[in-house]
C-alpha cells in the first residue's frame, strides 16, 4: 500500500512540475495545484499510514495515528485554497489588461535599462 | 525620573513637532524645546548621586533568552555624554528656530533631530551592548534624515547617502564586533564586560573583535582612512552640523573607545592601531582644513583633526591620556559647535561661506567676531582658553609616548599637528573677520538678532571660565575619568592647570602657534602649490567603488533574474533534485528499521489507477482547459477518498470541500481565459521538461517511499497531543483540538492569512474594474452560444429546498467539530457552498440584493472573535488562547460541553466563510455588467407569472 501512495505522490508531483513549466498562465496554475496535493499527501503520509485508526479519541481504542500531519495539512489545504484564488486573480488580472496569459516577461536587453547607475542617477 | 524616560522622552516627543507646526512655527519649536528640556532635567536630577560616586541603573527584561535587555545606567562618563547631548542639543534647538527659513518643514527637523538625539542618548545610557548597537544603527538613519534634510540639493543626497554608507558598513562590523566580545565574556551586559579585562585579553578571538569594534569606532568618529564623508556631511543645514560634528554623531565613536576602554585599551594592537590612526587623522585632517575656502569644509576637517587628536589620547592606552582625552571631548564641544554656529550666522547673513569673498567682518559683525575669536583662538591652543589646556596635556602626553620605536617621532608629529591646527585657526578668524571691508559681500552683512547668536555666546562661557580657571572643572573631569578607566588603571595625579612651569610642552606649544602664523602670512603660495598639487579625491574613489559595487550586482541579479519565470522553475526544481540526491547518495542516516508494510487491497488499486491515469490524462490533455478542470476533480477526490481511508476523516472532508470550491473558482476564471493553451513549445523544449518532472517525480517517489517504509527514526511528539488533548483541550478529536488549543496561535495567523488573500482579491477586482478593463468587459461578446434559461427553474427550486439542509449539516458540523471530525474550517466551506449555490442558481445580481452583510466584515468579524477569545484567557490570568471549558447540563437535554476553543472555532468559522464568500464574489463582479436591466426575479421562467419576459433580454449579462 505504502508504494501506492509512494508512485501517487511522485505522479503528481512529476505531472505538476511539467505544468509548472509551462509558458501560459493556466497550466501553470493547475502545475501548482497538483503540486499542492502531492506535498499535501507527502505532508500527511509522513505519519505514516494506518488502517482504522482516526485520531479521534474513543473509549476501547488502541491506538491512533499521528494527529499532528493531519491537523497541519487540514490548515494547508486551506491556504493553497487561497493562494490559488489570489494566483488566478492575477493572472485574470493581466489577461483582462493586457490581453497577455504568457508567464515570462521578455527579458530586458542590457542596453533598454531605463534606469541609470546608482552614483549618478541622483533623481 | 527614571533613566527610561529620559531615554525614551526624544523619541516620544519625536511625534510632537510633527503635529505641533500646524499650530505654527513657534508652538513646533517650543514642544521640542520642552523635550529636550525636560529630559536636561530629569538628567540633573541624578547630578548629586554621581557626584557621590554612584551609578544609577534601570533594568528591564526584553528578550532574556537572547541577553537583549534593556538595561540603562547612567555613570559620569554617560552622565558627561548625556550632558552634552541633551545641553548643546537646547543650544542647537535654539538656534535652528531662527537659522531655519520659511521654506524649510519646522516640523520635520526638528522630529528628525529628536529621533537622532533619542538614539544618541540611547547610546550613552546602555548597559546592554545589544542595545547599544541597535541605539547605534539609529543613529546611522536618523543622522541619514538630518544630512538630507535639504532633499533638493544634490550634495545633501550624496551626503547623506555617504555618511549613511560609511557608518553603516561600520555599524555592521561593529554588531560583528560586539557579539565576539559577548561571546568571549558571556553576556552581553556592559558593566559585566568591563569587569572582565583579564578574560578578554586572553582570548584568541581579542583581536578580531577589536578590529572589527575600531572599525565601527573609526567610521563613525571619521578616522583616516574613513574620515572622507564628514567633509560630505557638511551639505546639512548649519544646526545639523553643529549638532552632529561638536557633540553627538562622531562623538559615538569616542564615547565607544572610552566606554570600552578598560577591557580593550593597552595592548600592543590597541596601542599601534588606536594611536597611529588618531595621530595621523590629526595632522592629515588639519593640514587640509589650512586650504579649504568654505567655512564649513575647513571646520569640518578641523573636527576631523580633533577627533583624531581625541582618538590619538585614548590610544595611549594611559590614564592620563585617558584624561586629557575626557577633558578636550568637553572643550572640543564647545567650541566647536560655537564655531559651527558663527559660520551658520556668517552664512545666513552674508550668503556665503567661502572665505575669498569674505573678510573685513570685524566691524560690521562684532559680536559674531568675538564670538568667533574666543573659541577660534580656543582651537588654536592660545593659552588662557579652555582649548589650549588639553592641548597642552596632549603634548605632555604625546612626549610620553613611543611608536614604532622612535623616540621622537610622536613628539614631532603631535607639534606639526598643532601647527597646522593654529594656522587653520588663525585663517578662520583672519580671512573672515579681518581684513579690508568689501563692499561685493553677496548680501550685506550684520550681526543677527539674538535668538541666533545668544547660543554660541553661552557656549563661549566655559571656553573662557574654564581657560581662566581649569580647576574649576578638575574634580568633574576626574570623576569622568575615573568612569572611563574603570579598575584598569591607577588615577593620575596631574591636576589641570595653566602654568606648568617651562617645559617641553610649552615649548612645543609656542613653535605650534609661532609656525601657525608663519603659514597664515604664507598662505597665498602655499595655497596655490595646494590647488596645482595632485590629490587623490576621496568622493571620486568612493562613487567608483559604489558604482562598481553596483555593476558587480546588476550582472550577478541580470544573471540569474531575466524574467523567465519558467527559467526560475526549472532552476528551482532542477536544484532541489540535485541537491536532495547528493545527500541521498552521500548521507547517512541511524539505523533503518522496516515498517510493516499495508495489505494492498483490490479497491486501493482502483482508486490509485484512477489518480494515475487522471495525471497522465491531465498531461496529455492540458490545453484543453475544461478538460483539466474535469480531471483535477478525479484527482481531488481521490485524494479526498485516499485520506478518508488512512484514518483521516477531517482531512477528507476539508480536501472534498475545498476542492468544490476551488472547482467553481477557476471555472469562472475560464470564463474569462481562452479555453486552450496554444502550443508554443518545441518538442526538444517539451522533452527536456519531462526529463525535468520525471526526475522531481523520481525523487518525490523515493523520498517519499522510504518515510513510508521505515519506522520514525526518533519518536514523534504526537504522543503528548493525543495525551493532553482530552485532559488539557477538553476535546476528543485530536485534530481539531491542535488546530484550536495546542496549536491555535498559527491557526490564527493562518485565518488572517486568508483573510489578507481574499482582501488582495478584492481590492484586485476593485483596481481592475474602475480602470480600462471596465469598457473591455463589457464590449465583450460571447464566444459560445447563450442559454434561453441562464437561471434554471430546477435548479433555483433544488437550491432554495437544499440551503437550509445544507445550513444545517455546517452547523452540526462545526458543533461536533470539538469531539468528532468536523470544526469551523470544514462548517466554512460548506456554508459557503450552500450560499454559493444561490448565487449559481439565480444570479450575482438577485444574490447581491439579498446579501446583509459585507463579506469583508465577516472576514473581520471572524478574526476578531478568534482574537477575542485569545485574549479572554489574560483575564483568567493566562497566556493567549489557553482554553478552558466545562460540561453542562440544560434539563430537557443530554450534558453537553461548552468551551472557549468553540469561540476561536466560530472566529474561524467566520472567516473561511468570508474569505471564501469575498474571492468567488470578486470574480463573478468581473462577469457581472452593472447597469445592465436584470431581472429581480430568482428564475427565468415562472409559470405563475403573468409578464411576458422574453427569455433572450433576461439571460444576458448574467453570467452566473
Amino acid at each position: 500500500m505504502e508504494f501506492l501512495i509512494a508512485t501517487a505522490v511522485g505522479a503528481l508531483t512529476a505531472a505538476g512540475i511539467y505544468l509548472v513549466l509551462r509558458l501560459r498562465t493556466f497550466p501553470v496554475i493547475i502545475g501548482t495545484s497538483l503540486l499542492s496535493y502531492a506535498v499535501n499527501v507527502f505532508l500527511f503520509a509522513s505519519g505514516r499510514l494506518a488502517l482504522n485508526a482516526p485520531p479521534v479519541l474513543r473509549d476501547g481504542a488502541e491506538r491512533y495515528t499521528d494527529p499532528l500531519p493531519q491537523a497541519l495539512v487540514l490548515t494547508a489545504i486551506v491556504i493553497s485554497f487561497g493562494m490559488t484564488a489570489v494566483v488566478v486573480m492575477i493572472a485574470l488580472g493581466s489577461w483582462l489588461s493586457a490581453d497577455d496569459d504568457l508567464v515570462d516577461r521578455p527579458a530586458v536587453p542590457e542596453s533598454d535599462a531605463r534606469r541609470p547607475s546608482l552614483p549618478e542617477g541622483d533623481a | 525620573m527614571s533613566l527610561f524616560i529620559i531615554a525614551l522622552l526624544p523619541f516620544l516627543g519625536a511625534l510632537l513637532p510633527g503635529l505641533m507646526i500646524r499650530a505654527g512655527r513657534q508652538a513646533c519649536f517650543t514642544a521640542t524645546f520642552l523635550v529636550t528640556a525636560l529630559a536636561s532635567v530629569g538628567l540633573l536630577t541624578h547630578l548629586p548621586a554621581i557626584l557621590r560616586g554612584e551609578t544609577i541603573s534601570a533594568r528591564l527584561d526584553w528578550m532574556p533568552g537572547l541577553g537583549l535587555n534593556v538595561n540603562l545606567f547612567l555613570d559620569p562618563l554617560g552622565f558627561m555624554f548625556a550632558a552634552l547631548i541633551l545641553g548643546i542639543g537646547l543650544l542647537i534647538i535654539a538656534y535652528a528656530r531662527h537659522y531655519l527659513s520659511r521654506d524649510d518643514n519646522m516640523g520635520e527637523f526638528f522630529s528628525y533631530l529628536l529621533l537622532f538625539q533619542g538614539a544618541m542618548v540611547g547610546i550613552v545610557l546602555s548597559d546592554n551592548i545589544l542595545l547599544l548597537l541597535i541605539f547605534w544603527e539609529l543613529t546611522s538613519l536618523s543622522s541619514f534624515l538630518l544630512i538630507g534634510f535639504w532633499k533638493h540639493l544634490p550634495e545633501g543626497r550624496q551626503g547623506a547617502r555617504m555618511a549613511l554608507a560609511v557608518t553603516g558598513m561600520g555599524g555592521l562590523a561593529l554588531i560583528g564586533g560586539m557579539l565576539l566580545l559577548g561571546n568571549i565574556v558571556g553576556s552581553y551586559d556592559l558593566t559585566v564586560i568591563l569587569e572582565n579585562r583579564d578574560v578578554v585579553q586572553a582570548s584568541p578571538l581579542y583581536v578580531p573583535a577589536l578590529l572589527l569594534i575600531l572599525l565601527g569606532c573609526f567610521t563613525k568618529s571619521a578616522q583616516f582612512p574613513f574620515h572622507f564623508w564628514l567633509p560630505h556631511a557638511m551639505a546639512a543645514p548649519t544646526p545639523v552640523s553643529a549638532y552632529l560634528h561638536s557633540a553627538t554623531m562622531v562623538k559615538a565613536g569616542l564615547f565607544l573607545m572610552a566606554r570600552l576602554w578598560p577591557v580593550l585599551s593597552g595592548t600592543p594592537e590597541w596601542i599601534y592601531i588606536v594611536s597611529s590612526a588618531g595621530l595621523l587623522t590629526m595632522v592629515i585632517g588639519a593640514f587640509i582644513a589650512i586650504f579649504k575656502h568654505d567655512l564649513k569644509a575647513l571646520l569640518a576637517f578641523s573636527t576631523v583633526s580633533h577627533l583624531g587628536l581625541i582618538t590619538f589620547l585614548l590610544g595611549t592606552g594611559t590614564a592620563f591620556g585617558a584624561m586629557a582625552a575626557v577633558f578636550h571631548i568637553l572643550n572640543h564641544a564647545s567650541f566647536k559647535a560655537a564655531l559651527f554656529m558663527s559660520a551658520g550666522i556668517v552664512d545666513h547673513e552674508a550668503h556665503t561661506r567661502d572665505m575669498r569673498r569674505l573678510g573685513g567682518l570685524r566691524k560690521l559683525m562684532p559680536v559674531t567676531f568675538v564670538i568667533v575669536l574666543l573659541a577660534g583662538l580656543s582651537m588654536a591652543g592660545i593659552p588662557l582658553l579652555n582649548g589650549f589646556i588639553s592641548k597642552e596635556m596632549m603634548l605632555e602626553e604625546a612626549t610620553h609616548t613611543t611608536l614604532f620605536g622612535a623616540p621622537m617621532l610622536v613628539t614631532v608629529v603631535a607639534t606639526v599637528g598643532a601647527l597646522f591646527s593654529a594656522a587653520y585657526s588663525f585663517r578662520l578668524i583672519a580671512h573672515t573677520f579681518f581684513g579690508p571691508e568689501r563692499d561685493e559681500y553677496p548680501a550685506h552683512p550684520h550681526d543677527p538678532n539674538p535668538g541666533m547668536w545668544l547660543p554660541p555666546a553661552l557656549l563661549i562661557i566655559p571656553v573662557v571660565v574654564i581657560g581662566l580657571f581649569p580647576a574649576l572643572a578638575e574634580p568633574f573631569v576626574k570623576l569622568v575619568t575615573g568612569a572611563v578607566i574603570g579598575s584598569a588603571a591607577e588615577m593620575p595625579d596631574a591636576h589641570l592647570k595653566i602654568w606648568h612651569g617651562l617645559n617641553l610642552p610649552l615649548f612645543m606649544s609656542a613653535i605650534a602657534v609661532l609656525g601657525g602664523a608663519v603659514l597664515l602670512a604664507l598662505f597665498a603660495p602655499l595655497s596655490r602649490i595646494w590647488e596645482a598639487a595632485p590629490r587623490p579625491e576621496a568622493k571620486d574613489i568612493f562613487d567608483r567603488l559604489i558604482a562598481a559595487c553596483v555593476r558587480g550586482a546588476r550582472l550577478f541579479a541580470r544573471g540569474l533574474h531575466d524574467g523567465s519565470f519558467t527559467r526560475y522553475a526549472a532552476i528551482m526544481v532542477v536544484t532541489v533534485v540535485a541537491i536532495g540526491a547528493h545527500a541521498w547518495f552521500s548521507g547517512t542516516t541511524g539505523a533503518e528499521i522496516r515498517r510493516p508494510l499495508l495489505p494492498v487491497t483490490p479497491i486501493a488499486i482502483a482508486a490509485w489507477a484512477m489518480l494515475i491515469i487522471a495525471a497522465g490524462f491531465l498531461v496529455a490533455v492540458h490545453r484543453n482547459r475544461l478538460a483539466v478542470l474535469i480531471l483535477m476533480g478525479i484527482i481531488g477526490l481521490m485524494v479526498s477518498v485516499g485520506f478518508n481511508h488512512f484514518s483521516a476523516p477531517d482531512l477528507a472532508l476539508t480536501q472534498i470541500s475545498v476542492e468544490v470550491v476551488t472547482i467553481i473558482l477557476l471555472l469562472l476564471a475560464l470564463n474569462f481565459l481562452p479555453n486552450r493553451t496554444p502550443v508554443e513549445s518545441g518538442a526538444l523544449r517539451r522533452a527536456r521538461d519531462a526529463v525535468i518532472a520525471l526526475a522531481g517525480g523520481a525523487a518525490a517517489t523515493a523520498l517519499c517511499w522510504t518515510i513510508l517504509s521505515t519506522e520514525f527514526p526518533i519518536a514523534p511528539i504526537s504522543d503528548y497531543h493525543l495525551a493532553n488533548s482530552y485532559k488539557g483541550g477538553g476535546g476528543d478529536n485530536v485534530v481539531n483540538v491542535i488546530l484550536v488549543d495546542f496549536r491555535g496561535f498559527d491557526t490564527f495567523g493562518e485565518i488572517i492569512v486568508l483573510g489578507i488573500a481574499a482582501l488582495v482579491i478584492y481590492a484586485l477586482t476593485e483596481a481592475l474594474l474602475s480602470g480600462p478593463v471596465r469598457r473591455r468587459l463589457l464590449n465583450r461578446g460571447f464566444e459560445e452560444a447563450q442559454a434561453g434559461d441562464a437561471h434554471p427553474l430546477m435548479m433555483v427550486v433544488l437550491t432554495r429546498v437544499m440551503m437550509p439542509v445544507i445550513l444545517m449539516v455546517g452547523v452540526y458540523i462545526f458543533l461536533r467539530g470539538h469531539n468528532d471530525p468536523g470544526g469551523g474550517f470544514v462548517a466554512g466551506l460548506v456554508v459557503a457552498i450552500a450560499v454559493v449555490t444561490q448565487y449559481m442558481a439565480s444570479g450575482f445580481a438577485w444574490a447581491a440584493r439579498r446579501q446583509r452583510y459585507p463579506y469583508h466584515g465577516i472576514i473581520g468579524a471572524g478574526v476578531f472573535v478568534a482574537g477575542l477569545t485569545g485574549i479572554g484567557a489574560w483575564f483568567a490570568g493566562q497566556p493567549f488562547l489557553t482554553s478552558a471549558f466545562g460540561y453542562f447540563r440544560i434539563p430537557p437535554m443530554e450534558e453537553f460541553e461548552l468551551a472557549t476553543a468553540m469561540g476561536f472555532d466560530l472566529g474561524v468559522f467566520l472567516a473561511v466563510v468570508g474569505a471564501v464568500m469575498l474571492s468567488l464574489e470578486s470574480f463573478s463582479r468581473l462577469g457581472y455588467r452593472a447597469g445592465t436591466e436584470t431581472s429581480d426575479h430568482a428564475m427565468d421562467i415562472d409559470p405563475s407569472r403573468d409578464e411576458e419576459l422574453t427569455p433572450t433580454v433576461g439571460a444576458q449579462g448574467k453570467v452566473i
